[in-house]
């Protein structure tokens, strides 16, 4: 909590960089770059559900994913032509938020009495299975639409307003990826209030309990199994809002989008920025969803600066140096790049 | 005196070894129970039986005047029973303070939507935790690293912040597996104070100790277990004379 400066003026400081960061970057980048914001958002939110599990109670999960299919493809079921049903935003993204949570429920049950590498290879095999029926279910009943996924979502809609359309606001037109990201930042505000309270609280302490040495809390009276069970709902739920908003935004969906390589970039984006401590997840979903695109876009220019012609494709250059930049700062900054006090004495000691 | 805790035939074996066998035992409120026996005599294996981390062969629990429901860990805790570990177990990083705040889990009862709110109760129930919390790490004179790590205390003090974290349980019955294990003789001094002012406190004591004099000097009454069995259950004076603990303890060692 920041004790030195008046807390208003940091909260006011806050918002205002906010609400002008959209227009600088669409100013001067263009509004692509707004869209990169915008997905970075989301990537924040699901790198904070995922914090509850793998940061605070320490269960390694790598089928995380599958939440956020979970959550997109409730959306993609209940606003499109696909069923044709046009539920509302504000009824769908509760229901999501629910529904993935009991699926965190389902999903984790029997997973309970694993550990370490072993809940990560079941937890992996979860996120794949939720995969795979998602791109099998159009048959014999077509539910999911499979591998093509589901197309013509309904735009995500406030009072009415469809955030895809520009909006006449104070005689200027503000473009839908604007619109998006006032609403991302507002639900990725919601999720780390949510996220810090409960960290500095009675489950908190429990998580972090279970995390530190199960068998001792349990003598605490600490019933593991459903605090286990809560950590995975809370974070299923994160990660179904995610996806009913990345439905909407996206307007399409299919399974393409939710493979183990996805799990994996969240899980880097929680363990690069500093597991367990929310600033850290916060900068760790940040940089790695915005990193890519930085790579994508630079790599060309830069090569024909340098060599005068573009050597190496900028699509596989991209991956080569993410995966460097994550070598190194594992490497050199083991506890992730922004971690908590605690865990920096843990691992300097 | 009325009796606290009564073992009833607990049996336990992994393997081939028998680590408890048709094991009998009755704890009377407010003493200091001591368990005592050689390394490998299967005290520490009553412990996890009787906390729920292992499941008995045979046998059962009552406590308080109920039977004991030993299916799960944190029923035990639940109807009253807080313990320490031979080898110490702590939430190594977390803070001292945060331990023990750990340990007023079921004394409070805030869940996420408490939690997320903060309403008045969760901020006032917050506040007695930690006003707790502070109050135990006085009473076992850790309070001066209240926000230090777990892991960075010194080994006496993990011992003390084991059982300040235990007592915040509010337990009916204190286990204690060797706290003195690896104290030198001015720890061992204030252990053996800290534990005597808990049985003034009216609480109840099993303590399972290697340190000969501490156990004979602290505990009421004393068990001897030897290869799984009980050789001996009487008042020290009378346990230390016991040919057959005298054996067991290769002739003379209980001096
Ligand atoms: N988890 C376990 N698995 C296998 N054998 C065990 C286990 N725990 C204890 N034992 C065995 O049970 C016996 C009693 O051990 P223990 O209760 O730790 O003795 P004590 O605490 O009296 O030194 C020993 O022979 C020990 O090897
Ligand atoms: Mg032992």
């Amino acid at each position: 909590m920041n004790t030195h400066a008046k807390p208003w003026q940091g909260i006011v400081l806050i918002a205002l960089v906010l609400a002008a960061l959209p227009f600088a970057v669409g100013l001067g980048m263009g509004n692509a770059w707004v869209r990169v914001l915008d997905f970075a958002l989301l990537y924040i939110m699901l790198a904070l559900g995922l914090n509850i599990v793998v940061g605070f109670a320490g269960l390694l999960d790598l089928g995380y994913i599958a939440f956020y299919a979970i959550g997109a493809y409730l959306y993609a079921l209940l606003a499109s032509p696909h069923f044709g049903l046009h539920w509302p935003t504000w009824a769908i993204l509760p229901l999501g938020a629910l529904v993935s949570g009991l699926f965190g429920i389902l999903l984790g049950a029997p997973t309970l009495r694993l550990r370490g590498d072993y809940l990560a290879i079941v937890t992996l095999g979860f996120g794949e299975i939720v995969r795979i029926f998602l791109n099998n279910l159009n048959s014999p009943v077509n539910i999911t639409n499979g591998p093509q996924g589901i197309a013509r979502i309904d735009p995500i809609s406030i009072a009415g307003v469809p955030l895809s359309k520009p909006l006449e606001f104070l005689g200027l037109a503000l473009p839908g990826v604007y619109l998006y990201y006032y609403l991302f930042v507002l639900l990725a505000l919601v999720i780390i209030f949510i996220s810090l309270r409960l960290e500095d609280s009675r489950i908190g302490r429990a998580w972090v309990a279970i995390r530190e040495d199960e068998v001792a809390a349990k003598t605490c009276g600490i019933n593991v199994r459903n605090v286990k069970l809560l950590a995975f709902a809370m974070g299923a739920s994160f990660g179904g809002v995610a996806g009913g908003l990345f439905a909407g935004f996206q307007e399409f969906v299919s399974p393409e989008s939710f493979s183990l390589m996805e799990s994996v970039m969240v899980l880097c984006m929680v363990v690069l920025g500093g597991m367990g401590h929310i600033p850290g997840v916060i900068l760790g979903g940040l940089l790695l969803a915005v990193l890519p695109e930085v790579l994508r876009h630079g790599a060309a220019p830069v090569q024909k600066l340098l060599f005068g012609k573009v050597l190496i494709d900028p699509e596989s250059l991209r991956m080569l140096l993410f995966g460097l930049t994550l070598i190194l700062v594992m490497l050199y900054r083991p506890a992730g790049l922004w971690p908590s006090a605690t865990r920096k004495r843990e691992l300097s000691a | 005196m009325n009796v606290l805790l009564e073992a009833v035939g607990i049996n336990k074996s992994f393997g081939g070894v028998q680590a408890l066998r048709d094991v009998s035992l009755t704890i009377r409120q407010g003493e200091i129970y001591g368990l005592i026996g050689p390394n490998g005599a299967g005290k520490t294996t009553f412990f996890n039986v009787l906390t729920g981390l292992y499941a008995a062969d045979g046998g059962g629990f009552s406590f308080d005047g109920q039977p004991l429901d030993i299916a799960a860990p944190h029923l035990v805790a639940a109807a009253g029973i807080a313990r320490t570990f031979q080898n110490i177990r702590l939430f190594a990083n977390m803070t001292a303070l945060e331990n023990v705040m750990v340990g007023r889990h079921l004394k409070s009862r805030a869940g996420v939507i408490g939690a997320v709110l903060k309403n008045a109760g969760t901020r006032s129930e917050e506040a007695a935790i930690e006003r707790r919390a502070v109050e135990l790490l006085h009473y076992v004179g850790i309070a001066d690293h209240a926000n230090a790590l777990a892991r960075h205390l010194s080994y006496g003090d993990q011992r003390r912040l084991e059982i300040a974290r235990a007592l915040a349980m509010e337990p009916k019955l204190l286990a204690l597996d060797e706290p003195a294990a690896g104290m030198n003789a001015t720890e061992t001094g204030a252990l053996r104070l800290l534990i005597e002012g808990l049985k003034n406190d009216g609480l109840t004591v099993l303590l399972i100790e290697h340190d000969v004099k501490l156990v004979m000097g602290l505990c009421d009454r004393v068990v001897v277990l030897d290869y799984g069995e009980k050789i001996a259950e009487d008042v020290p004076e009378k346990v230390r004379r016991d040919p057959k603990v005298i054996e067991a303890y290769l002739g003379g060692a209980v001096a």
